[in-house]
């Protein structure tokens, strides 16, 4: 049985691999139509949150606090909290407001379900949802935050449903580049589909006219509702927790079958999707799916020996690296650092036959900080990283080249289009890879080899030339 | 237009923090907390704390709290360091649900012990966050008992977030600057041409540019506050005959303790634009008293003046009759940047910012042209209203305004803690100068304005009305 690494034995964390739940939480309400979220905590918060999203998408990231204070710790933020909806109904008109604690508002005790039922009970705002999610920063971590949510979202707005013949689709982190490609690729099938959530278009909107404060786009809240009928559920995520996941909720209240599919990165995890949807329509796999997933061959065809050379360190959310562990493998990239900073323990059971049929044996480490990914790549000899922009300490401290991949991309521009799905987007993220491993190799082996090889007359004898 | 009673605002109480020059008595709200629900740009009181410590090279910047707030702030500042880099590291004691309820202060001390085995600083600073605050940790004991154990100094920063705003978190700092600089033995002796310099944290290398600046005028700069400081060299704080300061939002609190209890005089100064680094030097050299210094302060201005004046020439050339908006941290900057565009000839027609205190305000008030509109803890629909209502070409602000600015159509210049140029004195003046030109003259606005290609004649009509 592959073991993998916890961190219980320390008592602090040095450079984090995670992000908080309520940052987590934020995304899934930024794929829902006309949605808006309030944190209620203090106000720094809800600005911390902003900007890191804000620098990952490049899109305007609207989040509002309840600006918890003194007088709101101790006597209770009830009032800050109904102000804040308030006000918040008044500078956006939303449909929907997703309400987020902090580690704050959980520790002073604030029932957030309660207030906000009184709210709508007082106020009667017409057409107004809110939904209530408690996301202490210290209950988990973003990936966490994030599956919550969803299953909050769907919980609070999926009701009684005729059935129909619609799939839904459960999509964890990806990128909105993704998603679209999700779409694309259900549309070729010619599935009717509720997908959700949809920040397809609302974090990486086009320029249009006039500016809209929320952004058009999200799932609507009248397919959510529908849900609870749908054919099926296809819920991209292997890794979430039974509790907190809206697909298990669908087949335990409303009989709506589950099937549980890793993120369709790869050419093996792309050909279950496909599977599955021929499966679940009767239809044969698009011609125009079909040769693209011949390129996808092709391209691994003409790489697989610059792959070979690679051993990766892989680290992020869960989900994201079950998908680029198994992507690698496929590749013949050995895996060397498997590494999340969320407490999963089901990665090494979930992957376990992947690398027996390969050979491999990562070191898997779980609730894991940078400091400790950086001293494990250095001891496996890793020469890739693969994941969020965090990683380019390692390129910085061990001159590990970064592919950047994940979330948050925060020092480059694009993170938000960078696509990794279905055959196309397997072919682009393979190709990111292998010209990564080509670049290293070019840049090193000139040294590399004169190091080995080189017998000088003496110690000086190689002149820089120019 | 008429919002002089700012009767259309969504949010009626939001018209007290907004104010148009010229059409309205004198007088705005400032220092107040945040209203709840209206998108604030504000940080928190450990975020200010954070921001200001944190550049302090040599020191263990410990995080007690859950991740978050760690995660959220781990390099964030791009401030340079002549040598060592242990501060571009994020600690957190990554305090979990148990630690929340059995309280986090034998796990603070275990990560106080785990760290400075392992680092060996000189200096440990612990900052409080929320959650510290409510259950009631006693940092003040740990850190006591730590600092015997180890025999080097460890300072809580008492920076819970909900304790106030930024502004509050400056004060925090400032307070633990001081447990650290106040001489221990009686006062040192004073160096009779030696200069602290308060609030410039050497983003992109400010402070060395400042610091050559004192040098060619023939004075030491003693220690910078906290731009590439360390412990060493803070401990000789004490020591010099002049504070001046930069950013008198985080550091006046100081700068008035040290005036008062060490008898060092401080002058306000700002090396950002042509204008008021010249000015500023001038005031410095004037402050010894000696001519000499005062000549080669004139030398000096004439010939940086001379350097750049090619660049801004042909700047304000491209850049005349353009109009502007800023929104910043603090007020010194606002007061600088509408000054610096003057001298690019450009009008400021909307200035807001975070944490500007009331003095400040004031200032910005005589300074601006009548109809600009000024205001505080401004929000994204506020920022939005007023840019295109005074017709801005640009925006000036932090990472959050940016896709707004964008989103909008207008050029933006980022004055925010990661940027990779420098923006102080002359050379900064002359850089500020290029990134405006790059921005306002971009060619990409021209498309903006262009008809979408095919579309009949009506449906071209959005992108040439903006």
């Amino acid at each position: 049985m592959l073991e993998q690494e916890a961190a219980d034995y320390r008592a602090v964390n040095e450079n984090p691999c995670h992000m908080c739940m309520p940052l987590g939480a934020i995304l899934p309400f930024k794929g829902v139509e006309r949605a808006m979220v309030l944190i209620h905590g203090s106000q720094g918060c809800s600005t911390y949150m902003r900007r890191h999203l804000a620098e990952h998408f490049h899109e305007p990231i609207d989040v509002a606090s309840s600006a918890l204070n003194e007088q709101g710790t101790i006597y209770g933020g009830e009032a800050s909290l109904k102000k804040g909806l308030d006000n918040l109904v008044k500078l956006y008109q939303p449909g929907v407001i997703g309400i987020l604690t902090t580690c704050l508002a959980e520790t002073i005790g604030e029932d957030t379900a309660r207030v906000a039922a009184d709210y709508l009970r007082e106020k009667r705002p017409p057409g107004l949802h809110l939904i209530t999610v408690s996301t202490p920063g210290y209950g988990g971590t973003h990936s966490e935050g994030y599956f919550l949510a969803l299953r909050r979202i769907v919980v609070s707005l999926t009701g009684r449903s005729e059935k129909h013949p619609a799939i839904n689709i459960i999509a964890p982190h990806l990128s909105p580049a993704d998603l679209r490609e999700i779409k694309r690729i259900l549309e070729l099938w010619q599935v009717d589909y509720i997908l959700l959530p949809d920040f397809s278009e609302t974090l990486d909107g086009p320029l249009a006219r006039p500016y809209k404060k929320i952004p058009p786009g999200g799932t609507r809240v009248r397919d959510i509702a529908r849900m609870g009928g749908a054919r099926a559920t296809i819920q991209l995520g292997l890794t979430v927790d039974d509790a907190i996941s809206p697909g298990c909720y669908l087949a335990e209240e409303c009989g709506v079958p589950l099937y549980k599919l890793p993120v369709p990165t790869g050419l093996a995890n792309t050909d279950l999707f496909m599977e599955l949807l021929g499966q679940l329509t009767g239809r044969p796999l698009p011609a125009s799916l079909a040769r693209e997933r011949g390129r996808l061959l092709d391209c691994m065809i003409d790489a697989h020996k610059h792959n070979a050379q690679g051993r990766a360190v892989i680290f992020g959310e869960p989900e994201i690296v079950y998908a680029v562990t198994s992507f690698c493998l496929e590749n013949g990239i050995e895996p060397v650092v498997v590494a999340t900073g969320s407490n999963d323990h089901r990665l090494p059971g979930l992957l376990k036959n992947r690398l027996e049929e390969t050979g491999a044996s990562p070191c898997f480490l779980r609730e894991a900080d940078f400091q400790r990914i950086r001293e494990k790549s250095r001891e496996r000899e890793a020469n890739i990283a693969i994941g969020h922009s965090d990683g380019r300490y390692l390129t910085e401290k061990e001159g590990i080249p970064l592919v950047r991949h994940g979330f948050p991309i925060h020092d480059r521009v694009g993170g938000q289009r960078l696509l990794s799905v279905g055959y196309a987007g397997s072919i682009m993220f393979l190709d990111r890879i292998t010209n990564t491993l080509l670049e290293s190799k070019h840049q090193n082996y000139r040294l590399r080899l004169y190091q080995a090889f080189y017998r000088p007359a003496g110690p000086d004898s190689r002149q820089e030339e120019g | 237009m008429a919002f002089s009673g700012h009767t259309e605002l969504p949010v009626a109480e939001r018209a007290a923090f907004i104010y148009t020059k010229g059409r309205q008595k004198p007088g705005l709200k400032c220092e107040a907390d945040s209203i709840a629900g209206c998108v604030s740009q504000r940080a928190c009181v450990y975020c200010g704390a954070r921001v200001v410590l944190n550049p302090i090279t040599d020191a263990v910047h410990l995080v007690h709290g859950p991740i978050g707030c760690a995660s959220y702030t781990w390099d964030i500042r791009g401030a340079l360091s002549s040598g060592p880099e242990l501060y571009r590291n994020s600690f957190s004691t990554d305090l979990k649900e148990r630690d929340v309820i059995f309280g986090g202060e034998k796990k603070l001390a275990r990560a106080i012990d785990q760290l400075v085995e392992k680092y060996r600083p000189p200096l440990v600073f612990v900052y409080a966050t929320c959650i510290v605050g409510v259950i009631g940790d006693d940092l003040e004991a740990v850190c006591r008992v730590a600092a015997r154990k180890h025999g080097i100094e460890v300072i809580p920063v008492q920076s819970s977030g909900f304790a106030g705003n930024k502004a509050a978190g400056y004060r925090a700092a400032c307070a633990a600057l001081w447990r650290l600089i106040e001489p221990a033995g009686g006062m040192p002796e004073k160096k009779s041409l030696s200069v602290n310099y308060l609030g410039d944290f050497n983003l992109a290398g400010e402070v060395w540019i400042v610091g050559s600046y004192l040098k060619q005028l023939g004075l030491e700069l003693n220690v910078a506050f906290t731009g590439d400081a360390t412990y060493r060299s803070l401990k000789n704080a004490a020591a010099a005959s002049l504070n001046i300061v930069q950013c008198a939002g985080s550091m006046h609190y100081l700068a008035e303790k040290m005036q008062e209890s060490c008898g060092i005089p401080y002058l306000n100064v700002s090396f950002l634009g042509l204008e008021d680094t010249a000015d500023s030097l001038r005031r410095i050299a004037r402050f010894f008293g000696d001519h000499r210094i005062e000549q080669r302060a004139e030398e000096l201005i004439a010939r940086e003046t001379a350097a750049v004046a090619g660049v801004i020439q042909s700047c304000r050339k491209k850049l005349a009759g353009k109009r502007a908006a800023v929104y910043v941290g603090g007020g010194f900057k606002a007061i600088s940047l509408i000054k610096q565009f003057r001298e690019l000839g450009i009008d400021v027609v909307v200035v807001g910012t975070q944490t500007g205190r009331r003095q400040e305000y004031a200032v910005l008030s005589e300074l601006v042209d009548n109809g600009t509109v000024i205001l505080d803890d401004a929000n994204p629909a506020e920022l939005e209203k007023f840019m295109l209502e005074k017709g801005a070409h640009l925006l000036v602000g932090g990472v959050k305004e940016r896709p707004l600015a964008y989103k909008l159509g207008l050029a933006f210049v980022d004055h925010n803690h990661d940027r990779k140029h420098p923006l102080s004195g002359f050379i900064g003046a002359a850089n500020f100068a290029r990134e405006v030109c790059s921005t306002v003259c971009s060619p990409v606005w021209r498309y903006v304005h262009t008809p979408v290609p095919g579309a009949r004649a009506g449906g071209a009509v959005w992108a040439a009305a903006l």
